[in-house]
């Protein structure tokens, strides 16, 4: 009798989740880097419903244009991995290049801009035929990696040149270089492709830069209250669809700052897990989530409260992030 | 002397050219930087344990990679450098082959020397640099001596030290015993000069943090070791109970046998068990695992203490070069020594050099053999400007002022 009641209930329990589910739950993907696993998380339930094994190392994620496909490096595998969405197979390797580290997908949907931290190159490579369009060379530890929104520019940062890469996306050639502070992490295109946001983790800074002459305009510094500076060490950036905000993770400080993109002041620093690296935002940009090296969990920000609601455990040295709105 | 008055003809030669360069100092001027890198090879005396000698070629290497990077960086701005790399095992050939590198022109050094040749260089370059009556001089990184002396009373001119000195390494080892308040030690010594110099560091440190020295020994027992420590080393050990055995034994000659010998159950620190280092294998955290990997792909061996000070000496120089875009060697020293300069050393901090007597300033990796067991400083011990210095000698604490004579 019991049993059967415990079934039923059981039964009642998956149903409603399932039910969740197909009413367009939002997942969360994150790559954690020393487990080689993928940890998948509802954005309703803030639970861990999976953990996928994936490549060697997986880093820097992201997703197609329809989120149909996960794009995973896998730096000690040396390969691209990328992975159907509905099934959670891997269905395809990319060549890379050696440890593809960070990467940026061309608005056109198919051109992947890969950093090979290994080989001071940036591969370019065509999702649809796999075909390494392009190796170019960059400075020392190539690191982050993005694209125009209007296609036109491709960056890269080298850590230990501490240089801006600018490659042109038609010529797929480096045209430019900007010299920033010490160990350029992660760069940012604003929207209308007009500022370039990068990140120098042992320059403790964020350099803004203009895209038309590729100079630096301000630099962003950092201060919080009974933190060393040289404990801040901005790394990840991510841009409010607004046009308002700025949100910088602060690497060992453990906070990530939320900067007004018009003055570029800082407005508040709100704490999350240690050693905070990459974030992304939900669908409607109300929740940030950040990964966090250390403490190997997942915080939430309240944007609008701008504040943390919640930590999600996941696995171990968590890197990478991405959210597929349904 | 022979050697000063022959050179002003290959060096005015030499500066026609590249001079013509630096005065251009646009974005677009190629430029080349010479550095010599001058290696003394020593003899080292048989020892017991003698598993895993140092690499020939430490030191050397880590400047190749140095090199490496900074013509990987250097090629987006015109900028070369160049290595010339001069090795001998005679004292007085390695003082030949500075003056004729000095001759060629070059005026960055960097010296993998101990402190008497260093010191003996150093002078030399510093006269004939003087003696040239133009504001050009020269620049050295020391990347082998960490003798406390050259920080603190025997200041040498126009030298930078990226290798820590002992009392560094000393300081970083006390406060994580302090931290874990291991506070009464052993001191068990061998009888090499560095040994007892290692052995005063420790005693200095002692007293900085409050710890305290229990008893104190030196090793001259002959017996084989290797047969015999379980034997001897309990006995060597036996004194007043201690919480820690603090070893001083660089050539690693009887060091290597305390571990799980001693009188009392206790750890091991100091020169064998856990080791305070300026690099080490198992120093993977902010992304020193690149440099490791990048190191490991060039060499094939792993990267020591001495590899990263060259390391950090060449990339010292082109960092400098990088941001000023010259080679005036001036402008060099200026730069470096100022508070604009940052190196990013995979320590998880900003390195720069203490305006005082030239030491990096750098955090110190705790390791064992196969992990990393802390870096120091730890947290709590605090410095008005930098916790950084809380390791080696404070400004008050030296009587170099190098900045002054910069």
């Amino acid at each position: 009798m019991k049993k059967t009641q415990r079934l039923t209930q059981f039964l009642a329990i998956s149903a409603l989740l399932l039910s969740v589910q197909t009413a367009q739950a939002q997942t969360a993907y994150v790559s954690n880097e020393k487990d080689d696993t993928l940890s998948v998380i509802n954005l309703d339930t803030y639970e861990v419903t999976a953990t996928i094994d994936v490549g060697q190392r997986p880093r820097g994620i992201i997703l197609s244009k329809d989120q149909s496909k996960l794009y995973i490096c896998a730096s000690d595998s040396d390969t691209v991995q990328v992975m159907d969405l509905s099934t959670h197979q891997i269905i395809k390797e990319l060549p890379s290049g050696e440890d593809p580290e960070q990467f940026a997908l061309h608005p056109n949907d198919r051109h992947l801009y890969i950093a090979n931290e290994d080989d001071a190159l940036a591969t370019i490579v065509d999702t649809q035929t796999s075909e390494v369009l392009a190796q170019i060379d960059v400075g020392v530890e190539p690191e982050g990696m993005a694209v125009s929104p209007d296609g036109k520019i491709a960056v890269n940062t080298s850590e230990t040149t501490n240089m801006v890469h600018w490659i042109d996306t038609e010529t797929m050639q480096l045209v430019d270089n900007t010299l920033v502070d010490q160990r350029p992490r992660h760069v940012e295109f604003s929207k209308d492709s007009k500022v370039l946001w990068a990140s120098s983790e042992i320059g403790g800074n964020v350099s803004i830069i203009d895209v038309a002459s590729r100079q630096i305009t301000h630099k962003v510094t950092f201060k919080i209250r009974g933190v060393h500076p040289d404990k801040i060490q901005p790394v990840g950036i991510k841009l409010s669809d607004d046009g308002q905000y700025a949100f910088v993770a602060l690497g060992p400080a453990n906070h990530i700052a939320v900067i007004d993109t018009k003055t570029f002041k800082v407005l508040e620093y709100i704490l999350v897990g240690r050693r905070v690296w990459h974030m992304a935002f939900n669908a409607d940009q109300s929740l940030l989530l950040t990964t966090n090296g250390i403490s190997g969990d997942v915080t939430v920000v309240d944007v609008a409260k701008m504040k943390a609601i919640k930590s999600i455990k996941v696995g171990r040295y968590p890197w990478g992030i991405v959210v597929k709105s349904q | 002397m022979n050697n000063y008055i022959g050179w002003p003809g290959t060096y005015l030669l030499r500066y026609l050219l590249s001079g013509l360069l630096f005065f251009m100092h646009s974005a677009h001027a190629q430029l080349d930087v010479d550095i010599a890198y001058i290696k003394l090879q020593q003899e080292h005396r048989p020892v017991l344990s003698n598993i895993l000698p140092e690499p020939k070629d430490a030191g050397l290497r880590g400047a190749e990679l140095a090199l490496q990077d900074s013509n990987t960086t250097g090629r987006f701005l015109k900028q070369t450098f160049h290595l010339r790399t001069d090795i001998s095992d005679n004292p007085e050939e390695t003082l030949t082959q500075i003056q004729f590198r000095y001759e060629q022109g070059i005026r960055l050094f960097v010296f993998d020397l101990p402190a008497d040749t260093l010191k003996t260089a150093s002078t030399w370059l510093a006269k004939a640099s003087l003696n040239t009556g133009t504001t050009d001089d020269v620049l050295i990184f020391n990347t082998q001596a960490k003798e406390n002396a050259l920080r603190v009373n025997q200041c040498i001119d126009n030298v930078l030290h990226t290798i820590p000195s002992r009392a560094m390494l000393a300081d970083a080892l006390a406060q994580w015993l302090t931290e874990k308040r291991l506070n009464k030690w052993l001191l068990i010594k061998g009888s090499t000069e560095a040994d007892h110099a290692y052995a005063q560091s420790m005693q200095r440190a002692a007293k900085r943090f409050g710890n305290k020295i229990v008893a104190q020994k030196q090793w001259s027992f002959d017996t084989d070791l290797r047969r015999l420590a379980q034997k001897e080393m309990p006995l060597f050990t036996q004194t007043e109970e201690y919480d820690v055995v603090v070893v001083a034994d660089e050539l690693g000659d009887f060091g290597e046998y305390v571990l799980y010998n001693t009188w009392y159950p206790r750890p091991v620190v100091g020169t064998q068990g856990l080791t305070p280092v300026a690099w080490h294998r198992v120093v993977e955290q902010w992304g020193a695992a690149q440099l490791q990997s990048r190191f490991e792909k060039l060499t094939g061996r792993w990267m020591d203490s001495k590899d990263y000070a060259s390391w950090l000496a060449v990339r010292s120089i082109a960092e400098a070069v990088t941001r000023t875009n010259t080679a005036d060697t001036n402008t060099l020293k200026q730069y470096i020594i100022s508070d604009k300069f940052e190196l990013a050393g995979f320590k998880g901090r900003k390195l720069n050099f203490r305006t005082w007597n030239g030491q990096l300033r750098q955090p110190i990796p705790l390791v064992h053999p196969r992990s990393l067991v802390s870096q120091s400083p730890q947290a709590g011990f605090l410095h008005p400007s930098s916790e950084l210095d809380t390791l080696g000698f404070d400004a008050p604490e030296s009587q170099c002022r190098l900045a002054k004579r910069f």
